[in-house]
């Protein structure tokens, strides 16, 4: 995959559903110019895991996925050896010498990849995303800065792996913690925020096959509005694209007080929430 | 284009944006992909590039309008549309009535209602032109330039214009109404943005880079002085307290996590039973943390209000750090307010309800720190015990009442520690009618506590209790 401008990056993103503004199209652009990862960060539900996703369709490539949480360790991230199959290896031939035993032990075969590992073997290159990278400890980040900077993984008993191919790396993040200023060095920064109701519209339209342009667009003007209210959590796109779907199933084409006082429970999930916003904007039917 | 970059990176530097050398690097690799030209790839480059910190980008923003903003500014068809009176030519203030306001309003107007951002551009031109009264050569940062420009436009009849010219005709329901109000301030918006880069693009055509990006310099929002923030800032700052309390919160958890104790010797024999006597696994003691038990009295009268806010958000979103906390608001005496504080609870709804159900106010809504603390005394004076660490926030002005220090001894002499936050620097403390010296000799420390930054690391402090260093 070579792009040769910002705009064909938006172009492509489009053709597989996914409407990037300048900025996302501008850092994919450059993310894949230079051969860095991007970390993206923004609110929940905005799009963050979804760009990898859309990323992988228009390339082609395949999508690895290393989902962070607390507690993540080098065996689940990077690579494990398959004990059982060692201990097997062991009893299958005990008359053997072991110093050959050993040797054959430690090899690729005996090897289990994990994510990281696997984005960096792969023949091909792929797309590695590795999600909610603030849920790691930050001593678990450090791991991740090998395979950041120099592509590589360093196994004691094998030695230096070096990447078959570049994978094109994205890091998403909640921003729950400051990451450590070694792993943003090393990446492109990228916050995506919510959209604004021009480009909410077109996700909608998208993503909402038979959705009228005008509910679109009154949608995305109410998502504007409830999100200017101070909410625990605001909506998100997918939960306005829900909402979309929901007004949609119940045959809904004009949004007024009524209509969203009574779906307002798809849009936020907090009881206090519902209740702000119930204040503010509607007056629920019954 | 080097020179022009590395200037900018030493400004982001000097605002405080730490950029290593690798970003800035980096910034000159990717530079060299893109096209120059193009202003929105540049700066999304550059910010991708170097700034890795949400909170900077406000800070990002307004050094790259200094930097990159091109001169003059080039834009389509502005002859045509401009009545023959080009920017070039025209005297910066034409006599009044040869300039036709309506006329310009009217095109602004008609930009705003079609969202046609060359217009609008082109608009912001010539409004700049005819109304900002730029005086070359003037120090200043060009917030004086934009507010009277915004002024001269009338802001407030183009907003009615645009919310008439882009309504229906048919009547609109009062939801109608609030959604479209919306749109017509996010349009406005715009224009005022333009407004801004228009205003800084000729201060710097006029006084150059480096001096303008000197006056434009703001402080990080951590930094701002609570006392003196605009209300725009305080928005921010509400935004930030966010993420910065629950960042303060993991890592404080992480810490405790962490500490590892002295060699337990009981245990690493019993377990070594395990192990035929040999103390294969050695146990350790796990300190058990000292959790204090807190009290916040905070002055939330009209000046303390937004400080005492943020302290009490700080505190709250620490909770589970303490053994116990308990909140006390006062004005010119004092009531409980814990409860106002549930799990999950709105900050903004619980401090309106706090001014208007607690009962903070006996005799005229001024201040009185004597009454409270006789009045805190008298009511929660014997629930104090030697655990308790107690937080006053304020600045101990008192409206030249009396001090009546006897009941903050009184309180000192039951907690296990007073401490006193004060907003104010601490030369304007007992100028006029602050009383901060009478008070402070009860208290074990007091505390200059003026920024974010500063609330965030006292509170940090504050869980490894007692802090008595100052």
């Amino acid at each position: 995959m070579e792009f040769a401008s910002p705009q064909s990056v938006a172009g492509a993103l489009r053709s597989v559903g996914y409407l990037p503004n300048d900025r996302i199209a501008q850092v994919v652009f450059l993310a894949e110019h230079l051969g860095k990862p991007i970390l993206v960060e923004g609110p929940a539900g905005v799009g963050k895991t979804e760009l990898a996703k859309a990323l992988s369709a228009v390339t082609g490539r395949e999508l690895i996925r290393l989902q962070c949480y607390e507690g993540l360790d080098e065996a689940k991230a990077l690579y494990e050896w398959n004990y059982k199959k060692q201990l097997l290896r062991i009893q299958a031939d005990a008359d053997h010498n072991w110093d050959e035993i050993e040797q054959d032990i430690f090899s690729e075969d005996f090897l289990l990849e994990r994510p990281l590992l696997k984005a960096i073997r792969s023949e091909h290159p792929s797309i590695l995303l590795i999600d909610e990278v603030d849920r790691v400890e930050v001593e678990t980040e450090a791991l991740l800065l090998e395979i950041l900077s120099d592509f590589q993984v360093s196994i004691p008993e094998l030695g230096t792996i070096e990447a078959a191919s570049i994978p094109m790396v994205v890091l998403t993040s909640n921003n729950t913690r400051e990451l450590s200023e070694a792993l943003k060095r090393r990446c492109l920064f990228l916050h995506i925020d919510y959209p604004d109701p021009t480009r909410e519209k077109e996700i909608l339209e998208a993503r909402v096959p038979g959705l009228s342009g005008h509910l679109a667009e009154q949608i995305a003007r109410v998502a504007r509005s409830v999100r200017n209210l101070d909410l625990k959590k605001s909506p998100s796109v997918s939960e306005t694209i829900d909402w979309a779907r929901t007004l949609l199933a119940l045959a809904i084409d004009e949004v007024d007080e009524a209509v969203l006082g009574d779906t307002l429970h798809v849009l936020l999930k907090y009881k206090t929430d519902i209740e702000i916003a119930a204040k503010e904007l509607a007056t629920p039917t019954g | 284009m080097i020179g022009t970059l590395t200037g900018f990176i030493d400004e982001l530097r000097d605002v405080g944006i730490p950029v290593s050398m690798v970003e800035a690097i980096d910034a000159m690799q990717a530079v060299e992909s893109i096209d120059l030209a193009n202003q929105v790839a540049l700066r999304e480059t550059l910010r991708a590039t170097l700034i890795k910190n949400l909170r900077h980008e406000r800070a990002f923003d307004t050094a790259f309008d200094v930097y990159f903003s091109r001169l003059p500014p080039p834009i389509p068809g502005l002859d045509q549309d401009d009545d023959g009176e080009s920017m070039d030519h025209a005297p910066p203030q034409s006599e009044s009535g040869e300039f036709d306001l309506d006329d310009l309003l009217r095109s602004l107007l008609d930009a705003l209602e079609s969202s046609d951002s060359d217009g609008l551009r082109a608009g912001a031109q010539r409004a700049v032109d005819r109304l900002a009264g730029m005086e070359p050569g003037r120090p200043v940062g060009g917030t004086y330039y934009l507010y009277r420009t915004l002024r001269r436009l009338d802001m407030a009849r183009l907003e009615e214009m645009l919310f008439e010219a882009l309504a229906d005709d048919d009547v609109m329901s009062e939801f109608d109404r609030r959604l479209l109000r919306e749109d017509v301030t996010a349009r406005l918006e715009t224009l005022r943005r333009q407004l801004e880069e228009e205003i800084r693009r000729r201060l710097v055509a006029d006084r150059g880079r480096q001096a303008v990006a000197r006056t434009l310099r703001k402080p990080m929002i951590e930094d701002v002085d609570l006392m003196h923030a605009t209300t725009a800032e305080l928005a921010e700052m509400e935004a930030a307290i966010g993420p910065l309390t629950r960042k303060l919160a993991a890592r404080l958890a992480r810490r405790r996590k962490r500490r590892s104790g002295r060699l337990d010797f009981r245990k690493t024999v019993r377990k070594s039973l395990a192990t035929g006597g040999v103390p294969a696994d050695p146990q350790f003691k796990h300190p058990r943390p000292h959790r204090p038990e807190v009290w916040l009295i905070c002055d939330i009268s009209g000046s303390m209000a937004t400080f005492s806010r943020f302290t009490l958000q700080f505190t709250h979103a620490m909770s589970s750090q303490f053994s116990r906390l308990r909140s006390f608001a006062f004005v010119d005496t004092v009531d409980e307010v814990t409860d106002f504080f549930g799990p999950g609870i709105d900050f903004g709804s619980a401090l309106h309800r706090i001014t208007t159900e607690a009962e903070v106010i006996w005799m005229d809504g001024h201040s009185d720190y004597g009454n409270t603390f006789e009045m805190f005394l008298s009511r929660y004076g014997s629930q104090i015990s030697p655990r308790t660490t107690i937080l006053i926030t304020g600045d101990a002005r008192n409206n030249y009442r009396p001090t009546r220090d006897a009941a903050l001894a009184d309180i000192a002499r039951r907690a296990r520690n007073l401490i006193w936050l004060n907003p104010e620097p601490a030369s304007y403390w007992d100028t006029g009618d602050s009383t901060m010296s009478e008070y402070a000799k009860h208290c074990d420390s007091v505390h200059e506590v003026r920024t974010l930054a500063q609330l965030e690391s006292f509170v940090e402090k504050l869980t490894f209790s007692g802090v008595r260093a100052s």
